[in-house]
């Protein structure tokens, strides 16, 4: 099977169906947009950060199930994780979908993440397995929001 | 519901398996299938007389055009020449000189918006679309509006995806200027009753535009019996080369229009005081053309008219009849846009599974489709969905490859399911 398939056979599965921390949160302080505006796909995030901790996460969206698998599976990574490790995994993470980080031999912190390696295969959806990481990013620097066409990555 | 039985009458239309072993690329495997090519409303395949076309010229034919005295250039301008001729025949235009060529569509467009808006609309007046625009019949009016405080109203469509002709007619006022409009819309596939529209415009003085990109490689289009003023379309959706496309004008408006560009070729004589420019359709060919490219346009026009417009029409609308009715009996699919009148574009959405994902998982089959917004957002807001998968069909397409989409489509539910 390919790595392809086999990423959304695995993420489809799980958490396209059940996507963990969906949702908004009322009690937030720092919110942010994501957009790609190739295909429409839009994601908001709301964090509640405790000095440097993320504390809580959660975000909601029209997307697709590459989209939405990442967003759930990085919501259920970072929180409780203080926002410099976070954003370690955001580097990797873009790193791995991109294809500057080989996981299968270089160190990474990026565990069950993982998976998203196989989005390498599919370069039309990198952007879309990015757009949660990205607006992340944007959430802890302030920033309202953030687009798949910045140019970062 | 009882299967659509696949229409035997129209399998002598078309010789679609001797059609099909012109076309190279449809031997290839994609992802160790066979492919299955449905993207034709993005672009088409060029069959092997059309290529061996290019290559000729390239071989043996090429320099520069309108300029040198020289043996080749002469030829290269001779088979340029024939090339616009060929166009004029295929879309029946009074006479060549109403045959401009450009880099596509787009680009046919935005030099009407130049060369007509630019000089003959002024603040307060308006501009009539449609709401099934493409984005390229869109952008360089609101361009235009904001330039010159001018404003756009939009013709409202039905949910079908049928424009509502009624409403159509209110827009009209004094100070309408232009009807710029879809032949055939590239998202819903809808094919809108053009004639009787340029009739309208026509009774209160208004000309107008045709994006003709997703019709003329489907129907045989008569410029004349359309009465239209303008009608733009591209080379790539009809067998030939990317970068050339043609805009038809009707002579008394191009004579009267700016030039688009600049340059060398649309001028007759350039001093620093004054410049004359050259007559149509030169004066809106500025530069070196894609001779090339033209040229081969020319050839895909053959290969089409080899054919016969009212042959491919037929087959394509058989394949429509035929994926439409198998796609309805497929749980969980909307079909976006089902006009009476359509092009052979099935636009729909598959329940709780993005088309991205679906356009993803159908290429890992072989099956090339589109998926996203078209280039048509307000018509997605119009239907309330961000995007769709579109599967749009060409003459060399077959009944065997819509069962490929529809088998393909049963796989896609089974990863979601």
């Amino acid at each position: 099977m390919s790595d392809g398939r086999q990423l959304y056979q695995e993420v489809i599965m799980d958490h396209n169906k059940k996507p963990r921390n969906y949702g908004v949160l009322a009690d937030a302080n720092r919110r942010a947009e994501g957009h790609n505006p190739l295909c429409g796909d839009h994601i908001s995030l709301s964090l509640r950060l405790d000095d440097d901790l993320i504390r809580e996460i959660a975000f909601q969206g029209e997307t697709c199930a590459i989209c939405k698998a990442s967003a759930s599976m990085m919501t259920a990574n970072v929180k409780g994780k203080s926002v410099a490790d976070a954003e370690t995994l955001i580097q990797e993470f873009r790193d791995m979908a991109t294809g500057k980080l080989d996981t299968a031999t270089q160190s990474h912190h990026l565990g069950r993440l993982n998976v998203f390696a196989g989005v390498r295969e599919l370069p039309t959806r990198v952007k879309c397995a990015v757009l949660p990481w990205h607006t992340l990013h944007a959430a802890f620097h302030e920033e309202s929001s953030a687009t798949t066409e910045s140019g970062e990555f | 519901m009882t299967p659509v039985p696949m229409p035997k009458q129209t399998a002598a239309v078309l010789d679609v398996d001797k059609i099909r072993a012109d076309f190279p690329i449809l031997m290839r495997q994609v992802h160790d299938l066979p492919l299955v090519y449905l993207d034709n409303a993005a672009s088409s395949q060029m069959p092997q007389p059309v290529i061996d076309r290019w290559v000729r010229y390239q071989q043996n034919e090429h320099a520069n055009v309108h300029r040198a005295v020289h043996a080749l250039s002469e030829i290269a301008t001779r088979e340029y020449e024939a090339a616009r001729d060929k166009v004029a025949r295929f879309i029946n235009a009074r006479e060549p000189r109403e045959i401009i060529f450009t880099r596509g569509t787009t680009e046919g467009i935005n030099l009407v918006m130049h060369g007509f808006g630019r000089a003959f609309i002024q603040q307060g007046d308006e501009i009539i679309l449609s709401a099934l625009e493409h984005h390229s019949n869109i952008v360089p009016w609101q361009m235009l509006c904001e330039e010159k405080g001018a404003r756009l109203r939009i013709i409202p469509m039905n949910d079908a995806g049928e424009l509502l002709l009624d409403e159509y007619e209110k827009l009209f006022n004094t100070h309408t200027r232009l009807v710029a409009l879809a032949h055939v819309s590239n998202a819903l596939g809808t094919v809108n009753p053009v004639r009787e529209m340029i009739h309208a415009a026509h009774r209160h003085g208004v000309p107008v535009l045709l994006d003709g990109a997703q019709a003329a490689p489907h129907m045989a289009v008569d410029v004349q019996a359309l009465d239209c003023d303008f009608y733009a379309f591209s080379g790539h959706k009809m067998c030939g080369p990317t970068g050339i496309g043609v805009l038809y004008g009707k002579a008394e408006w191009l004579e009267k229009m700016q030039p688009y560009q600049g340059g060398g070729d649309m001028i007759l004589s350039v001093t620093f005081e004054k410049t004359t420019y050259n007559a149509i359709p030169y004066k809106f060919e500025a530069g070196t053309p894609p001779i090339a490219a033209a040229i081969t346009l020319g050839a895909a026009m053959d290969y089409l008219s080899g054919i016969g417009m009212d042959a491919i029409a037929q087959h394509e609308r058989a394949l429509l009849r035929y994926a439409t009715g198998q796609l309805r009996q497929v749980k969980g699919v909307r079909l976006i846009g089902t006009a009476q009148e359509k092009a052979a574009v099935l636009s729909f959405t598959l329940e709780g599974i993005h088309p991205h994902d679906a356009g993803t998982l159908l290429d890992m089959e072989g099956i090339a489709i589109r998926a996203g917004h078209h280039c048509a957002q307000p018509v997605m807001q119009r239907f309330g969905v961000p995007a769709t998968a579109r599967a749009s069909f060409a003459f060399y397409n077959t009944f065997a490859e819509v069962d490929a989409l529809i088998a393909g489509i049963h796989k896609v539910q089974k990863v979601f399911a």
